[in-house]
């Protein structure tokens, strides 16, 4: 693992960002979320980056990156899908697109297929009620879904 | 029963932008803003009856009159966009319709309560509705609107800077949130014995809701009457209510205060899509005890109205549960979100959500009894009130009620 640093992109837009705030300590987020752009997860070794830029220990990093569930951990596919599993999308047919998932690309929720191309995961209410059932791929809403909409969608991620 | 306040530009296309919304009457309480003092602004809203959207209902003229006078520290407001309470999705709906009414909302509570910085928390899954009021920020920015002037012409800062969460329920309790803000574990703080403001850095602070403050140039404008002109007289205005579930037509309807739940579900919801029938509505989100079909004829959407039938309005969020979906079913779905979404600061809660999670398994796989029920019951007792903040009285409040009000419906899970 070599050792993590921000591009010089995000360096600037790390410092830009520093600038909106009255204490350095409220750029832990801003600064997480940067690194996960950068990367598409948090290693050890960038929460360690993240500590020194703050000033903190490596494990007042560590545990708010294990605190926030949208932070990963570890590597995830090229498409992460995250299906809300939160009572309405329940109620209008979530498992459904669950169970598709796992006929068809054969992972369960918390599993990457083994080509390393999807990434699976339940996550709680999205906040997208009113079109329930819906998933998220790659951060982007899908609302008001069926089988065969997710099925199209999957078939489009090449 | 419509009545367009916050809403009223949602329907204009790309009212986003700031061309389209400046000739839709965005930041024209502006001008009549700098005609009155910070402290008329706050009576003008204490006399509007205005009360926080996010759930909790406290009154935000109240609020803003908390902030210390003449403190010489800086003072902050804090815009609550957490927006995790299974059931709602209203706030986003202003993110990506008329993000500009709520830039108009903040300048107008700065300067209420004399804060020149703005922070917009706002939960990380909202990527879209985030980049959507960046995008508006930046041109509110770069037409002077905000900034070291307001409008280039007002002697008045204001900076507003959207802050992403990492997504966790908790951090929509306004503790929580400035914890997260201040770059740390989302963990509720201790709540003082006297009512005082939030601090944040150790600075005096305001968190408000975002449809709080996207209702404030409303009254800033047209004065507080026209705002009690709608709704109840304890409940005046008008308030973004949300549908979900199988009705023909969910989504999110700004209704004044005092309409008839099951007239709102049957007019504007539609009515339940064929072959379901309504067994049960969990009406604000869902941290709000469940009512009944026959509860539901009766509930009428205020704040009194709901606690006089023994639940709340919460954030207006109504998730609509029909009579094929088994409540043991709802109980575990809504049991794993808490116990998910439980900080883990206080066993109370860490370990009853937990507990009763294990319970409703054994239910459901055959293996329960009807000493099961009065154990949920006592750990939704043994969680109540006795923890930091107010998740785990919300537990014991859906759970209990479910458990209560379905009673016949875990017997028969027993019986199968």
């Amino acid at each position: 693992m070599g050792k993590f640093t921000f591009t010089p992109e995000n360096e600037a837009k790390y410092q830009e960002i520093l600038k909106k705030y009255p204490n350095s300590d409220s750029m832990m987020l801003p600064a997480l979320w940067l690194v996960q752009e950068q990367e598409s997860w948090i290693s050890p070794d960038a929460m360690i980056y993240v500590a020194e830029k703050l000033g903190k220990s490596a494990i007042q990093v560590y545990e708010v990156a294990t605190f926030y569930t949208m932070f990963n951990l570890k590597p995830i596919g090229t498409y992460h899908i995250e299906i809300c599993k939160t009572l309405s999308c329940m109620i209008m047919g979530a498992n459904e697109l669950k169970k598709f998932i796992k006929a068809t690309i054969g992972i369960e929720p918390g599993q990457t297929s083994s080509d390393g191309k999807f990434h699976l995961s339940e996550v709680e209410c999205m906040g997208a009620c009113g079109g329930a059932p819906m998933f998220a791929l790659n951060g982007v809403y899908h609302e008001k879904q069926s089988v065969d909409l997710l099925k199209k969608t999957l078939e489009e991620c090449q | 029963m419509v009545v367009k306040i916050v809403s009223k530009n949602f329907d204009i296309p790309n009212a986003h932008t700031l061309k389209v919304a400046l000739e839709n009457g965005r930041y024209s309480s502006i001008d009549k803003l700098f005609t009155m003092t910070p402290d008329e602004v706050t009576e003008e809203v204490c006399k509007s009856g205005l009360r926080g959207k996010g759930g909790g209902g406290a009154h935000c003229g109240p609020k803003w009159q908390l902030m210390p006078k003449g403190d010489p520290r800086p003072a902050y407001l804090i815009v609550n966009g957490d927006e995790s309470e299974p059931g709602t999705f209203k706030d986003r709906q202003i993110f990506q319709y008329d993000p500009h009414l709520l830039i108009e909302g903040i300048i107008c509570a700065c300067y209420a309560i004399n804060a020149h910085d703005a922070y917009i928390y706002i939960r990380g899954e909202y990527k879209f509705f985030i980049d959507r009021l960046n995008e508006a920020i930046n041109e509110a920015y770069a037409a002077k609107i905000i900034g070291d002037k307001v409008m280039d012409k007002y002697d008045y800062r204001v900076n507003v800077t959207v802050h992403r969460g990492g997504g966790a329920y908790i951090c929509g309790e306004k503790s929580a949130l400035i914890e997260s803000l201040e770059g740390k574990r989302g963990h509720p703080r201790l709540k003082p014995h006297g009512k005082e403001c939030e601090w944040f850095f150790d600075n005096p602070a305001t968190v408000n809701n975002v449809e709080t403050i996207a209702t404030v140039p409303f009254i800033v404008e047209n004065g507080y009457e026209a705002y009690t002109a709608h709704g109840t007289k304890s409940s005046p205005g008008t308030m973004l209510f949300a549908m979900s579930g199988p009705v023909k037509n969910p989504g999110v309807y700004e209704l004044a205060f005092g309409n008839k739940m099951i007239d709102v579900i049957n007019t504007l919801g539609g009515g339940m899509i064929e072959g379901k029938t309504l067994k049960a509505v969990i009406p604000g989100g869902s941290s709000c005890p469940i009512l009944t079909a026959d509860e539901v004829e009766k509930a009428v959407l205020d704040y009194e109205s709901m606690w006089d039938i023994g639940s709340t309005l919460g954030t207006g969020g109504m998730m609509i549960i029909p009579q094929d979906v088994s409540m043991v079913d709802v109980a575990k779905n809504l049991i794993e979100f808490y116990h998910h979404e439980s900080c883990g600061q206080c066993t109370p809660c860490r370990e009853g959500t937990g507990w009763i999670d294990k319970i409703l398994k054994k239910i459901l796989e055959g293996d329960g009894n009807e000493e099961d029920l009065s154990t949920i019951l006592d750990v939704c007792e043994t969680m109540n009130g006795k923890t930091v903040c107010v998740f785990a009285p919300a537990v014991k409040d859906i759970i209990k009620s479910i458990v209560e009000k379905f009673k016949d419906e875990f017997i028969a899970e027993f019986n199968k």
